[in-house]
């Protein structure tokens, strides 16, 4: 083997991508793999843009104005379906795919071949989901968690292609977290110990195993959904001595570790920009590793209390309640161990710590509206209103989202070797900022005086809110747009980067050249402990 | 099992593939010795000892009938509520018309509330212990034999028991199937 790689290193000596369009189809490399998810994230990031900009043009006004109730409703799943699954998750396994190796001194990820086929499944995936748009009956309307019976018995249709997708995308989602943990556990760089791992990989290994164990779990309930609706079993059915709670408990087992999946990694990137522009070592990164390990282990007991109406006994309802409230033990660690690591730092506000800090207020705020959530005897009055999407979205939108963009602000420098505009990225910041906050705040107020969600009309005393939160969506929806352009102007035309563009950078990317050669990390890198 | 190799973390994966199965039986499991969602227990075996009946009390029993997805049956208690001794054994029964111009198979499934009741109602016959045929047309009286423990706890003075029928024809089932039938009457 090391025979070859001698041969391989003479022959060519910077042995670059494939030419040709197929070099994108037949990749290996992590950072092709990378660039792929997240482009693609990008995408799905501005289609399930699109359907929330239909969900708040018909929202605009009481009544019914431009769909009728059952497209709305197929607009809501869908948002939420590709929001999750195609912008979020592919986000931060491109943010993974590019960074780990960099990161931890790899020469790639440890299974390059499995990593291409990964990623290859979800434009597939996905191309299978929204062509349910436009088949007989619609696409799935039954809301993004899918509760039987109304995605089996009621369900159009068109969920069995859903079910299909959804499997695809587990699939995929499960051999991307495979690769990550055996890279973590096998590729790091000589004398990197796990404690000595940057906390973006800590992050994502603890994902990784979040993700390789309640994936499986989703894809057995939809796997039971497809039983029930084309093998007559009564898994979900009552009349077959089925019972369509075991649904929920099934449902929320993979589905409140999947929220903890879709913020971890963001966790971890804001624990890498905080530390470089605050120009402090990272406040406890002890207790920052111990607190995500207890979060990624709590969320595995704490998943009834998305369901504390289904008409729970008291103990249950209480165990459900203090361990949800328990969580916020852990995050409150790291909430603390960031703002101590900018105490008193020398801190500078570029546009990757904008991002970073308006992530640790928001994603606060959103973490506030959960402790409230959280309490069962308050959730019943909660359920199912818009204060749980002003929730949902506070933790999303400013939490995973804003983590990927920061993210991606502060690493675009190393991947494309040039420096972006510094005031476009501001802008975007900014826009992004109040146009978040316009769109998701007041949805706290219609929430608590009652509003219900996934409903395509509303009572006349919610209209000021309704207005004022679609304006603030097309607001945020077009200063996305400012994004796309920053990084098309980049690539196009930005100037050249230094190899560690941040003053108080530290960590094993920043030590290699930019631009970035194809191949890092042949030779692994010596790496001191400090 | 090796974590850091993909085998070990493969292994995991069908683990917990098959855990979410696993889930199924278990909350059948945890419903039935918690008396969870009101779900009644099968056919009473046990005997209703002297003993017991000395702590007999006064409750109030209620019968409800709900037809799923509004089918067009008549189904109703031939009596809505009663008063009984606890330990006392009953007899009731649910009137049942299939106003459908074709044959029908009808399930009834039963909740009780309060749940924590549930465990306490004894049902010696239930006509939801099995499927029922319907003729086109065809009006049925069918039987509920019970009694409530004495032994439930002093709080609960008034029990509900709930019936939902469900048009089971077209399942592809085969309602001859002992274990699925059995299940059904949980």
């Amino acid at each position: 083997m090391s025979e070859t790689l001698t041969i391989d290193d003479h022959d060519h000596h910077d042995h670059g991508p494939a030419k040709g369009l197929l070099r994108w189809v037949f990749t290996t490399n992590h950072k092709d793999i990378g660039t792929l998810y997240l482009v693609f994230s990008l995408i799905m990031f501005f289609i399930g843009g699109m359907m929330a900009f239909v969900i708040r043009a018909e929202l605009f006004q009481p009544g019914m104005q431009l769909v009728d109730p059952n497209f709305f409703n197929q607009m809501t799943t869908m948002h939420g379906l590709i929001m999750v699954f195609g912008a979020v998750m592919p986000g931060f396994v491109g943010l993974a795919n590019w960074q780990i190796p960099l990161m931890v001194g790899a020469p790639d990820m440890a299974l390059p071949r499995m990593n291409n086929w990964s990623f290859w499944i979800l434009p597939f995936a996905f191309a299978m989901l929204l062509s349910t748009l436009f088949m007989d009956g619609g696409a799935p309307n039954f809301g993004w968690t899918f509760y039987a019976p109304l995605s089996t018995t009621y369900a159009p249709p068109s969920v069995t292609f859903f079910i299909f997708a959804i499997h695809m995308m587990g699939i995929s989602s499960i051999m991307g977290a495979m690769n990550i943990i055996v890279t973590l556990f096998n590729m790091r760089a000589p004398g990197m110990g796990l404690m000595q791992m940057p906390m973006f990989a800590w992050s994502w290994l603890i994902t990784a195993f979040l993700l390789v164990a309640v994936m499986p779990v989703l894809a057995a309930v939809v796997t039971m959904m497809l039983m029930d609706i084309h093998f007559a079993t009564s898994f979900f059915s009552a009349a077959g001595g089925g019972d369509p709670v075991l649904f929920q408990h099934i449902f929320w087992f993979f589905g409140h570790p999947e929220v903890y999946i879709m913020i971890l990694p963001a966790f971890g990137v804001v624990s890498q920009i905080i530390p470089t522009f605050a120009r402090k070592k990272l406040f406890g990164y002890h207790s920052m590793v111990y607190a995500t390990i207890a979060i990624a282990l709590l969320s595995l007991i704490v998943w009834a209390h998305h369901m504390f109406t289904v008409g729970m006994p008291i103990a249950g309802q209480l165990f459900f309640m203090f361990s949800t409230l328990l969580i916020a033990v852990p995050t409150g660690v790291k909430v603390f161990n960031w703002v101590a690591t900018m105490f008193k730092g020398s801190m500078t506000f570029e546009t990757p710590m904008l991002f970073a800090v308006g992530f640790v207020i928001l994603f606060t705020v959103g973490g506030f509206s959960g402790i409230m959530l959280a309490i069962a005897p308050i959730d019943f009055q909660y359920q199912d209103t818009y204060f749980v999407v002003a929730h949902f979205h506070y933790v999303l939108v400013p939490g995973a989202v804003f983590g990927i963009v920061a993210g991606v602000y502060y690493w675009l420098p190393k991947w494309t070797g040039k420096m972006y505009d510094e005031s476009l990225g501001k802008l975007h910041f900014w826009l992004s900022f109040i146009g978040l906050n316009v769109t998701f705040f007041p949805m706290h107020f219609v929430g608590l005086a009652g509003m219900p969600r996934r409903i395509p009309d509303y009572a006349l005393q919610f209209t000021d809110f309704n207005m004022m939160a679609s304006l603030g969506a097309f607001l945020f929806g077009t200063s996305q747009l400012i994004f796309v352009y920053l990084i098309i102007k980049t690539v196009r035309s930005g100037k050249v980067a230094e190899a560690s563009p941040w003053e108080g950078a530290e960590g094993l990317e920043w030590t290699l050249p930019t631009p970035l050669p194809y191949h890092t990390f042949t030779t692994p890198p010596v790496f001191e402990s400090k | 099992m090796n974590l850091s190799t993909p085998k070990g973390l493969v292994l995991l994966v069908l683990f917990m593939f098959a855990f979410g199965f696993m889930l199924v039986p278990l909350y059948d499991v945890i419903c039935e010795v918690t008396g969870l969602n009101g779900k009644t227990a099968g056919q009473y075996e046990g005997e209703l000892t002297s003993e017991k009946s000395e702590k007999s009390r006064q409750i109030t029993m209620q019968f409800v009938v709900n037809k799923n997805a509004n089918l067009p049956w008549d189904f109703a208690p031939d009596v809505a509520q009663m008063t009984l001794a606890t330990g006392e054994r009953k007899q009731t029964t649910f009137g049942v018309t299939n106003t459908y111009d074709h044959a029908v198979i009808a399930q009834a499934v039963p909740s009780v509330s309060p749940f924590e009741a549930a465990e306490y109602l004894h049902k010696i016959e239930c006509f939801c212990f099995e499927q029922q045929p319907l003729e086109a047309g065809e009006h049925k009286d069918m039987p509920l034999v019970f009694f409530v423990d004495p032994d439930m706890p002093e709080h609960i003075t008034k029990l509900t028991l709930s019936y939902t029928l469900f048009d089971v024809t077209n399942s592809t089932q085969p309602a001859s199937d002992p274990h699925k039938v059995k299940k059904v009457g949980n």
